[in-house]
């Protein structure tokens, strides 16, 4: 391969090819042979890091909107069906959820204290630092696939799929496995019911009225395509359900188009989902880079940079989850 | 302060640089693994003509079938696929990243005075990730094609039959990413690689254009990410976030869709006035008139390009105080625009301008703006657009912005910069010829496109009324005339590059921006000693050398600009 090749120390090799020409670039040639990583077309240590850090960043602003957008989706469906969303959100589990969140901001806090031993050259306790993370990424993952499973068992899903009766599911599942199946037993497919849902209702008859639901506006324009307020709309907080019964389609209650929860719901935690994903694979990578001792405290911005990625991975999830979970 | 490196002894004189950054290393793989940006910028640069050359053909064929009305060479459904794929290719593949990420790729850091831009590895993996969202783009074809029109507008993108719209989705997905990381090395390498002395208003304004550029392309660009993500979601799993028959919203695609699409645009058209910048003034001779407020009218158009997005649907049910606020807000546009306008003008009054190639399309810039932008007016006036909207005007008025300005500033600047790139000089009166072919034929296919247009003739239809068929006809020869035009322009720039092609100057127009400081070709490391940084516009000191046939800098009025610089500061 020739001097335009990855590696930084070539591009220095190269440099170092016409450094006779001032003495600038002899002072900068020996910047570069003090810091071997350092690349050839900066002259400090602090220039480089500056420039990664403020790449970081920007690539952090293209991660707001990415997932801005979806938010501004959230926003358009809920304040078009206020209703769906404070019915569909009981069908979340606030206690997984919860220990997901707990679990994500934990493994935020391992991942500054990893920059903060890349800093001063802790190598183990770097390394413990990112393996935690790992493991809080692995745990995310673990409870939301959990999540996951329970609900497309039970069709709550997105699209058509949402008015299949789970119970045929379950029916079809079992006519292949006849052999070694005794009768369904609906009860067993019974979610967890909700007694925080429970405690509300039994207040008070009128039902408690969420703040954070969307008021469809009554008059000026609608906005954003939403069409015409359908006034029926106005009155939908009747429908938040006193109960929640096993099988969703036999909810007399169910308001209309309630499958649309489920779409936004799966859209955005699972991008969130895959961008956990990719943090576990590039913190996998400094865990070998750190085993092999790439990092101190001349050099720690790979830590750095990872550390900012995860942290807005934890922060896009603390506001999905109130969005999602706590909004009945 | 001395404002002037003087010339390296082995760039004056019949022989290049043994040094360049084209021989620097030999073989496929130096090319393919290279960090440097010059050579990403030349194959951006080739592969962005290649682009070009497969979505002229379409415009052709397309221009072709409507020759007449009903059938001419194709059926209905294959029309849909040409102006589908035509828009999308140049829009995507071409005109998006022709003078960021091939030019602007290759000037930006000589110009700036920096060795590379700020993540060379990044930049290579944007071409790399450009080629890949080519490649989809291409396996669309042999997937089906698609007919969805380059604006993918559900609920008919998500409901199509044609094969080839996931692919093309993903691709578009693709190149999203080459631009947003493209973007992101612009923005950093001005901030953190500008050399000593290079102040933010000392750059060049086309480091200037190329900023705000990238502002917008990793700003808005995610956005369009995600809501192609959601289609494909929507077309494979039926998620219905888009689909009005399970509750989504067609008009929200239509609003992610504009939120880039329409800043998209500005990706196009800034960094192009921000070569017309350059070439007016290098090319006239004379200090660019106005320097700050070209240089903040690029980023007021930076800003006012997220703002804007609504006046793409004024008919789409949007609500009457929206309209009227994007209305406004579009007209404002015209501001920004307007004062780089007026500046080019005034820069060239009294200038002493050389009709070279790149002035020629620099003027043909200006004339062909004006009428964009002008008629952008019409379309931004709620009342007219009811009337105009998906009408030929529209489709006049953005090939007038996004082909005679974007394409003509791109290849203005390919000429102006061709020089340096190749270390060849085209034949400038032959570049010229082309260039006037272009312009004519440019004005007949499209300025016909207005009149027809306005009497009601909508777009992307396949058959229309006999009274529309005159139009359709010099439009269509207008297309070929064009076609011939181009044809020379590259028959041209070959030509230079065979054997016996006259071997450029350091300085072959008389620019003082830093490029035109090293040698042609640059060396691979740009500059052999930290360039020294003065007034980029200021052409004093140069005087024309016949022995060089290029500009140089005269001592003695080096010393009287000098001495000229220190007398305005006491």
């Amino acid at each position: 391969m020739s001097h335009a090749t990855m590696d930084p120390k070539d591009g220095q090799a190269g440099h170092a090819g016409h450094a006779g020409h001032a003495g600038h670039d002899h002072h900068a040639s020996a910047e570069h042979a003090k810091y071997p990583f350092l690349a050839h077309h900066f002259d400090t240590p602090a220039q480089q890091f500056d420039s990664a850090k403020l790449g970081m960043w920007l690539f952090l602003a293209t991660e707001v909107l990415f997932f801005g957008a979806l938010f501004v989706a959230y926003a358009v469906l809920r304040s078009r069906f206020p209703e769906v969303f404070t019915y569909a959100s009981h069908y979340l589990d606030t206690i997984m959820g919860g220990i997901n969140t707990c679990v994500l901001i934990l493994s935020s806090l391992t991942m500054a204290l990893g920059v903060y031993f890349a800093q001063r050259g802790k190598r183990i306790a770097l390394i413990v630092c990112l393996w935690l993370t790992m493991a809080g990424a692995a745990g995310f993952l673990v409870i939301k696939y959990f999540e996951y499973s329970h609900k497309i068992h039970e069709n709550l899903v997105w699209g058509p799929s949402f008015y299949i009766p789970p119970h045929d599911a379950i029916g079809e599942i079992e006519a292949q496995d006849l052999a070694h199946a005794p009768a369904p037993a609906p009860a067993a497919v019974a979610p967890p019911t909700d007694s925080a849902a429970q405690a509300i209702v039994m207040v008070g008859n009128k039902p408690a009225v969420d703040a954070s639901v969307i008021k469809p506006a009554q008059s000026g324009p609608s906005g954003l395509g939403a069409g015409a307020v359908n006034p029926a709309s106005a009155v939908t907080h009747d429908v938040i359900p006193r109960d929640i019964p096993a099988d969703h389609l036999e909810d007399p209650k169910m308001p209309p188009n309630t499958h649309m929860f489920f779409a936004i719901y799966y859209a955005m935690t699972g991008l969130h989902g895959i961008h956990v994903v990719i943090g576990m694979v590039v913190i996998g990578i400094l865990i070998y880079r750190a085993t092999r001792g790439d990092f101190g405290p001349n050099y720690y911005t790979p830590v750095d940079l990872v550390g900012l990625y995860w942290h807005i991975v934890d922060l896009v999830w603390i506001f999905l989850f109130p969005l999602f979970y706590l909004i009945h | 302060m001395t404002t002037v490196a003087t010339p390296r002894p082995e760039a004056i004189g019949a022989t290049a640089s043994t040094d360049n950054y084209l021989t620097y290393t030999r073989g496929f793989l130096s090319w393919a693994l290279t960090l440097d940006h010059k050579r990403i910028g030349v194959m951006y640069m080739g592969a962005v003509l290649t682009s070009f050359f497969v979505g002229g053909v379409f415009a052709l064929l397309l221009r072709t079938e409507l020759l007449t009305p009903g059938r001419t060479i194709c059926s209905a459904e294959a029309y849909n696929q040409f102006f589908t794929l035509h828009g999308a290719i140049m829009v995507f593949l071409v005109i998006i990243p022709s003078i960021p990420a091939a030019l602007g790729n290759f000037v930006l850091p000589i110009m700036l005075g920096a060795k590379d831009v700020a993540f060379p590895r990044l930049n290579l993996f944007s071409l790399y990730l450009w080629i890949g969202g080519a490649c989809f783009t291409l396996y669309s074809l042999a997937a089906g094609g698609f007919d969805t029109g380059w604006t993918f507008y559900t609920p008919y993108s998500t409901t199509t039959t044609t094969g080839g719209v996931i692919p093309v989705l993903t691709g578009v997905f693709i190149l999203g990413f080459s631009s947003i990381f493209t973007g992101l090395n612009f923005i950093v390498t001005v901030h953190k690689l500008r050399p000593p002395g290079m102040t933010w208003f000392r750059m060049p304004l086309f480091l200037w254009a190329l900023y705000a550029t990238a502002i917008i392309q990793v700003l808005a660009t995610p956005v369009l990410a995600i809501t192609l993500s959601l289609l494909i979601v929507e077309r494979l799993l039926n998620i219905g976030i888009f689909n009005p028959s399970m509750g989504g919203d067609p008009v929200l695609y239509q609003h992610f869709f504009w939120f880039y699409s329409h800043p998209a645009v500005y990706i196009m058209i800034v960094p192009a006035m921000g070569i017309i910048s350059e070439i007016i003034s290098v090319h006239a001779h004379r200090q660019i008139f106005g320097y700050r407020f070209i240089a903040f009218s690029s980023i007021a158009i930076a800003m006012f390009s997220f703002i804007v997005w609504g006046h793409h649907m004024f008919t789409s049910g949007q609500s009457g105080l929206m309209n009227t606020i994007f209305s406004l807000i579009s007209f404002s546009v015209a501001i920004p625009s307007a004062v780089k306008t007026f500046n080019w003008v005034m820069t060239l009054y009294k200038g002493t301008i050389s009709l070279t190639a790149p002035m020629m399309y620099a003027l043909s810039f200006i004339f062909l703006f004006t009428i964009g932008g002008l008629t952008g007016i019409h379309l931004a006036t709620l009342n007219t657009d009811v009337h105009l909207h998906d009408t030929y005007f529209v489709v006049a008025h953005f090939h007038y912005v996004m082909m005679g300005s974007a394409l003509i500033g791109m290849i203005g600047g390919l000429h102006h910069w061709w020089p340096k790139m190749t270390g060849r000089m085209y034949n400038e009166r032959m570049a010229v010829i082309a260039c006037v072919i272009i312009f004519v034929g440019f004005n007949i296919t499209f300025f016909t496109q207005f009149m027809l247009g306005s009497q009601g003739m909508p777009r992307r239809y396949y058959d229309y009324q006999p009274e529309f068929q005159i139009y359709h006809v010099i439009s269509t020869i207008g297309a070929y005339i064009m076609a011939v035009g181009f044809g020379t322009c590259a028959v041209c720039l070959a030509q230079s590059l065979m054997a016996g092609g006259r071997k450029a100057p350091m300085n072959p127009w008389g620019g003082r921006s830093l490029e035109w400081q090293c040698s042609s070709p640059p060396p691979h490391d740009n500059f052999s000693s930290p360039p020294t940084v003065g007034n980029c516009y200021d052409y004093s000191m140069l005087r024309w050398d016949e022995r060089e046939q290029g500009y140089v800098v005269d001592k003695k009025l080096e010393e009287a600009a000098i001495e000229a610089e220190s007398r305005s500061h006491s």
